[in-house]
């Protein structure tokens, strides 16, 4: 791998957060290279280490082992270099509440280095591209949460960075928010910025990343494209909920004439599911048994798989499994079966 | 030198992929290594004008800052003034005055704290922190923009001390250097407000502060002369920093109490209104850049 071909190359990182009485390994051995130009999306549960890792690559904090380069600069001995060419959005909207949208951005921008005047005018552009124009000269403290994102996402991209962090860009949005943030983010990937965004959508992830690389516990557990790894997790699932647990094995019987998978069963809340590939006739074949069997049905659905199910199949139910290290190559030719197998966990 | 700064297009009618940049050049000032220096002193301005802008839009803050002192100085100059024995010939108001000045340097700490904290919980500081500006304006630039919050607190409280009738007893220097003394001290604790700011966990543990702000301005001969306290309380009180400045203040006023000036740091109060700032800086500044530095940690 060579650093001039990836935006982001990061080797062995580690870091552990030394508190006075508990200490946390947050990032275990992760490796992750970004191919400059592309969208890479981190998709972890919360705690799996996403904003510890970008927090690293964002020369805000000091790894306590391994290597990084963000734009061929090493983040611990050149983080001024790496600082000119990044943009980083934290978890939180961080603007200033008592400024106006217009005097947060120009502000930034002077300390971005702008003279005053190229200040002002990437402002407005600015405000313009994230329809914030009519709120331009309120305080940011009137903001709804998603126009504070907004701002707090036209701040980082006021260089238009060749590579921009984004720590869960759109938690908090509505769909609308949530659609011109990924406008956005697409209008720099097309003037050729570098995204590496972390998400607790894999919906998100899909949406916009080329590349996902799967976090859990500080460790990779995979990197793939979106459709390598929707296939590996399955797609859809069927659902079945039914009104009491007698009608449990009823249910679970209709179910696993519809998939290759055993489905799974949660006793407590009555519920039994299964991926499935032919979604309709998945749907109406379940729905016609359980007719036919009298079952006391109370919901049935198809619905996308939830990250926990993501992570279950990728770790094939073993949740310390697939250490970063047997990186996505081998990863590709075994877990396929090991998640088969582990799916009746 | 021109960077070019490429910008997008608004993107029309939804998230689809390949939307044409819009290249715009926008020239930026030179940023080499030589231009260092520059940078940080443009930084700091840029900080400092917006921390100023802060009080501009919120002038409620420093209306909340002095209510406190002069409500307690109203308190005790009109409610026990007439009771109170500060030396033989020495009105109350007159003394009681520049501790007023004094007590409201001290108390501006809890300022700067809070305005540190917020800036950390909001990610402000981080977003800084992940630019490519000089680092030490965010300090710098707090630095210098509550030196001039200060200012405009003493303004403010010299005007309501003329109002009820103080007046400055020397020329026009002295006074200058009893206003100078002042913001020293204020000075001083900048870096004792930007360390417990980078400390205390949130907002609300920045307001706990108090408790510790009060007593530190209280036992002093903000109120009292320390002569007139239990022997072990008036040593302390005189041995508090907010002592030295206040009591030289009322030297370099020419209106200094004859309660006040029988023990040796009493004798030496300019004197140590000057030493206590530069130790107080000489502790805390390095602790609290430290302090800024570990934030990567
Ligand atoms: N400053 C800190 N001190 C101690 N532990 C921390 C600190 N920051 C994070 N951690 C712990 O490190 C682990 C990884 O945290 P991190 O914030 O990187 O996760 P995340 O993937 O961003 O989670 P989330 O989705 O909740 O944002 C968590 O278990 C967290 O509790
Ligand atoms: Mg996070």
């Amino acid at each position: 791998m060579k650093a001039s071909e990836h935006a982001v190359l990061a080797e062995g990182l580690s870091k552990r957060y030394r508190g006075r009485k508990n200490s946390k390994q947050a990032l275990d051995a992760f490796d992750l290279a970004v191919p400059t130009g592309s969208v890479h999306g981190l998709l972890g549960p919360n705690g799996a280490g996403k904003t510890t890792a970008v927090r690293i690559l964002a020369t805000l904090l000091r790894a306590d082992g391994g290597r990084a380069l963000v734009g061929g600069h090493d983040v611990r001995t050149e983080p001024r270099l790496v600082r000119r060419q990044i943009g980083f959005t934290g978890q939180y909207a961080a603007v200033d509440e008592i400024l106006t949208g217009r005097q947060n951005l120009r502000m930034f921008g002077r300390l971005f280095h702008l003279s005053p005047s190229a200040a002002a005018r990437r402002a407005d552009e600015l405000l313009e591209q994230f329809d914030l124009v009519d709120a331009a000269d309120k305080q940011v403290s009137g903001y709804s949460g998603g126009m504070r994102r907004r701002v707090d996402l036209a701040a980082s991209m006021i260089l238009a960075p060749r590579v921009l962090f984004l720590d869960e860009p759109t938690t908090g949005l509505d769909p609308r928010g949530r659609n011109e943030v990924w406008a956005a983010v697409r209008g720099l990937v097309a003037g050729g910025t570098t995204v590496l965004l972390t998400t607790q959508y894999l919906d998100e992830a899909d949406q916009l990343a080329d590349r996902i690389a799967v976090i859990e516990h500080g460790r990779k557990i995979a990197d793939d494209t979106p459709e390598r790894l929707k296939d590996r997790i399955g797609g859809d699932q069927i659902e079945v909920v039914v009104a009491d647990a007698g009608e449990l094995p009823l249910a679970a019987k209709a179910v696993a004439r519809v998939s290759d998978t055993e489905p799974r069963t949660d006793s407590e809340t009555l519920r039994v599911s299964a991926p499935v590939s032919d979604r309709v006739g998945a749907l109406t074949e379940v729905a016609r048994t359980l007719q036919d069997e009298g079952a006391d049905v109370v919901d049935i659905g198809l619905r996308r798989p939830t990250l926990d199910e993501v992570f279950l199949r990728l770790t094939g139910g073993r949740r310390d499994a697939g250490h970063p290290d047997d990186s996505d190559h081998r990863a590709e030719g075994t877990t396929r079966g090991v998640q088969r197998e582990g799916e009746t966990a | 030198m021109t960077a070019t700064v490429r910008t997008t297009s608004r993107p029309e009618g939804g998230p689809e992929r390949g939307n044409a940049p819009v290249r715009v050049s926008v020239p930026t000032l030179p940023d080499g290594p030589e231009s260092r220096l520059y940078w940080a002193f443009a930084d700091c301005w840029t900080i400092v004008r917006r921390d100023l802008t802060h009080l501009v839009k919120q002038p409620v803050i420093i209306a909340w800052q002095l209510g406190f002192p002069i409500v307690s100085v109203l308190l005790f100059v009109y409610v026990f003034g007439s009771g109170m024995a500060v030396g033989d010939g020495v009105d109350y108001k007159t003394f009681a005055m520049p501790g007023m000045f004094a007590m409201t340097m001290a108390f501006g700490f809890m300022n700067t704290a809070m305005a540190v904290v917020i800036d950390k919980d909001r990610g402000v500081t981080d977003r800084f922190r992940s630019m490519p500006m000089a680092s030490s304006a965010v300090v710098t630039g707090r630095g210098v923009s509550d030196l001039a919050h200060a200012s405009i607190d003493l303004v403010v409280l010299a005007a309501i001390a003329l109002a009820i009738g103080w007046r400055s007893d020397s020329g026009i220097l002295a006074t200058l250097a009893a206003f100078a003394l002042l913001l020293l001290l204020r000075f001083a604790l900048i870096w004792v407000g930007v360390l417990l700011g980078l400390v205390v966990r949130n907002q609300e543990a920045a307001g706990n502060l108090f408790a510790v702000a009060f007593p530190f301005g209280m036992i002093s001969s903000v109120f009292t002369p320390p002569s007139m306290m239990p022997d072990w309380l008036g040593t302390i009180a005189m041995w508090n920093p907010v002592s030295s400045t206040a009591n030289a203040v009322r030297e370099l006023f020419g209106q200094q109490s004859p309660e006040l000036g029988t023990s040796w740091i009493e004798q030496h109060a300019v004197l140590m209104a000057v030493v206590w700032p530069l130790a107080i800086t000489a502790v805390f500044l390095p602790l609290a850049v430290r302090r800024f530095q570990s934030l990567s940690r």
